[in-house]
C-alpha cells in the first residue's frame, strides 16, 4: 500500500520561530527522513514553499482559471509531504506519528489511489 | 426447524462466521457480509425442510465459502482482477477447522477492527452493532433515532474506509493492546448507555442494546482473560441493568434510585455483578470501570435506600475524580457528598464546577442543584434550576420527572 503523509502546520506561527527552533526542526526532519529512507519505505517527499506562493488552478468551460493562494482560508497550511510504502494503515499511522511536524500541526494520512493501467 | 430456531442460530453464530469470512476474504467486510447473509438465507430454505445439520456452524461456514468463491469468480471475469489478498486456501479449507482459539482470534480481530480509532466513533458503534450483534441497518437507525438512509451511508463509508485505507484485520500488538482495548470498551459502554438512557425511542430496541453490550463485554472478558478491565465493565453494566425494571413506573415516569422498588431489581444480575466486582478489584485494583462498578455494587447491596453506604460511595467518587476528573464525574461526586455530609456541602462542590461549559448546558447539573436547593427549602432557587433543567432536557421520562418536581414546588407557595 502507498500512502501520502500531508504535513499541515500554521505558517504564521512557524514564522515566529527563532533561528534555533528552526535549526532544531530541520535537524529533526533530517533524522526522520534518513530513518525512513533507511527502512526502504520512502517513495518520495519534499517541503513546500509558503502558501503565499501558491496558485490554484481550475478549468471552467475550457478556460484555465488561476487564483492566488490555496482554495480555502484555513488555520493550517500544507507544508510538505512524504510518499511512503506501508503494510497497512496502522503502519502508516505509526510512521506519520514520527514526522516532526506531527507535534506542531497535524499529519493527514491518505491512501494513494490505485488505478489499473496507470 | 422453525424460523425462531434459525434466528437463534443466527444470533449465536453470525459474528463468528462473519469474523472468519472477513479474514478469509482478506479484510473485505462488504463481500464477507454479503456471503454470510447468503448462507443464512440458504439455511432458512434448507433447514426448514430437513432440519439443521449436526454441525450448523460448519454448514454455514462451508456455504458462505462456496458463495464467496462463486461471487469472486463471477466478478473477476468482468471487473477487476482477483484481489491478491483473498486467501483461497482458507476459503477452501474444511469447514470444521476453525475451532476453539481460531474462532476467538477471528472474533477479536473483528472487534478491534470495528472499533478502530481511525473510524469516527459513531461509525465504530454502528459497525459494532452490525457486525458483532447482527443488527440490521434499520434496527441500528431506530436505536439511535437516525434516518435509516443516514445510518446506511455511515456503514458504507466505514466499510469503504476499512478497505481503501487498509485498516488491518488484526489484533493489535502487545504495545498497543491496552490502549486499543480501552477504545473498544468505550464503544461497548456507549452502546450500553444508549440503551440504558431514558431517551425517547423504541423500548425493545433499547433493551436489546443493553443486552448486546453485556454480551460483547462477556466476549471480551473471555477473549482477553489476562486483562481485568472487561470484567469490571461487565460488572458495571450488569449492576445497572439489574435496576432496569424499577427505573420507570407503570406510566413510564422516571423513578429515582432512592424511590425504586428494590424487589424489582434483577437478583441474578446483581449476584453475577457483585462476584465480578470483587474479582475485578482484586485483580485490577482501582480502575475507572472498577470504581464505578464498586459504586453500583454498594447501591445494589443496600436493602433500603436509607441503608446506602454514602460515606464509602463519596470516597469512591473522590478516587474516580482523581483518575478521570470529567465534569460528569465531579457532578456525581458532589451528589454523593451531599448525601453523606449534607446538601449544603454538596451545593458548595457544585458551585465549584458550575462554570464548566459541559455542565452549564447539561440538564443533570441543574436538576442536581435544584434537588439540593429543594432539600434546603430554597424554593426560588430550586424553581429557577428545575426550569433551566427542563429547558435543556430532551428525554421524555426525565422531563416528566422535572415537571412533577416543579409543580410540587409551586403548590408550596412562595
Amino acid at each position: 500500500m502507498q500512502y501520502i503523509l500531508l504535513i499541515y502546520g500554521n505558517e504564521a506561527e512557524a514564522k515566529k520561530a527563532t533561528k534555533d527552533d528552526q535549526m532544531k526542526m530541520f535537524a529533526e526532519y533530517k533524522v526522520f527522513t534518513e530513518e525512513l529512507k533507511g527502512s526502504g519505505k520512502m517513495l518520495g517527499g519534499d517541503a513546500l514553499e509558503s502558501v503565499t506562493t501558491a496558485t490554484t488552478v481550475r478549468v471552467q468551460g475550457g478556460k484555465t482559471l488561476r487564483t492566488d493562494g490555496p482554495f480555502a482560508e484555513t488555520r493550517e497550511q500544507l507544508g510538505g509531504f512524504y510518499a511512503i510504502e506501508a503494510k497497512d494503515l496502522d503502519e502508516a499511522v505509526m510512521i506519520a506519528a514520527k514526522v516532526p511536524g506531527a507535534k506542531y500541526g497535524c499529519i493527514e494520512v491518505r491512501p494513494v489511489m490505485r488505478i489499473n493501467g496507470m | 426447524m422453525d424460523h425462531a430456531a434459525i434466528a437463534e442460530v443466527y444470533k449465536r453464530e453470525f459474528a463468528s462466521i462473519l469474523a472468519t469470512m472477513i479474514r478469509a476474504l482478506g479484510g473485505d467486510f462488504t463481500l464477507a457480509e454479503e456471503v454470510v447473509q447468503d448462507a443464512f438465507e440458504a439455511a432458512l430454505a434448507e433447514w426448514k425442510e430437513r432440519g439443521a445439520p449436526q454441525n450448523a456452524r460448519g454448514w454455514l461456514l462451508g456455504t458462505a465459502r462456496h458463495k464467496a468463491i462463486d461471487r469472486i469468480r463471477r466478478r473477476s471475469k468482468f471487473e477487476a482482477p482477483l484481489d491478491e489478498d483473498v486467501d483461497f486456501q482458507a476459503l477452501g479449507a474444511a469447514p470444521d477447522e476453525a475451532a476453539g482459539d481460531a474462532v476467538g482470534d477471528d472474533l477479536l480481530r473483528l472487534i478491534f477492527t470495528c472499533c478502530h480509532p481511525a473510524l469516527a466513533l459513531e461509525a465504530q458503534v454502528a459497525l459494532t452493532l452490525r457486525a458483532l450483534c447482527g443488527l440490521t441497518t434499520d434496527e441500528i437507525a431506530r436505536a439511535f433515532l437516525a434516518p435509516p438512509k443516514t445510518m446506511a451511508q455511515r456503514l458504507v463509508r466505514a466499510q469503504n474506509k476499512i478497505r481503501v485505507a487498509k485498516i488491518p484485520y488484526v489484533v493489535p500488538g502487545r504495545a498497543e493492546l491496552a490502549e486499543r482495548l480501552d477504545a473498544v470498551m468505550s464503544v461497548v459502554y456507549l452502546v450500553f448507555n444508549e440503551g440504558y438512557a431514558a431517551t425517547a425511542g423504541d423500548e425493545l430496541v433499547r433493551r436489546e442494546l443493553c443486552s448486546e453490550a453485556i454480551r460483547i463485554g462477556r466476549l471480551l472478558e473471555s477473549l482477553v482473560p489476562h486483562y481485568s478491565e472487561p470484567t469490571a465493565l461487565v460488572a458495571l453494566m450488569l449492576l445497572h441493568d439489574a435496576r432496569r425494571d424499577a427505573r420507570l413506573d407503570a406510566e413510564g415516569n422516571l423513578v429515582l434510585l432512592e424511590d425504586q422498588d428494590r424487589s424489582l431489581w434483577d437478583q441474578r444480575e446483581i449476584e453475577e455483578g457483585l462476584a465480578r466486582v470483587t474479582q475485578a478489584l482484586r485483580r485490577g485494583g482501582a480502575t475507572p470501570y472498577g470504581i464505578q462498578a464498586a459504586i453500583a455494587a454498594l447501591h445494589a447491596e443496600a436493602a433500603r435506600a436509607e441503608d446506602t453506604d454514602w460515606a464509602q460511595i463519596a470516597l469512591l467518587y473522590r478516587e474516580l475524580a482523581r483518575l478521570v476528573p470529567t465534569p460528569v464525574v465531579l457532578l456525581n461526586r458532589a451528589v454523593a457528598v451531599a448525601m453523606h455530609e449534607g446538601a449544603e456541602r454538596g451545593l458548595a462542590l457544585l458551585g465549584e464546577i458550575a462554570e464548566e461549559p459541559e455542565l452549564a448546558g447539561h440538564h443533570l447539573f441543574h436538576a442536581a442543584r435544584a434537588d439540593l436547593e429543594r432539600r434546603l427549602g430554597r424554593v426560588p432557587e430550586a424553581r429557577r434550576d428545575y426550569t433551566r433543567a427542563l429547558e435543556l432536557c430532551r428525554a421524555e421520562p426525565e422531563r416528566r420527572y422535572l415537571e412533577r418536581r416543579l409543580a410540587e414546588l409551586g403548590s408550596k407557595g412562595n
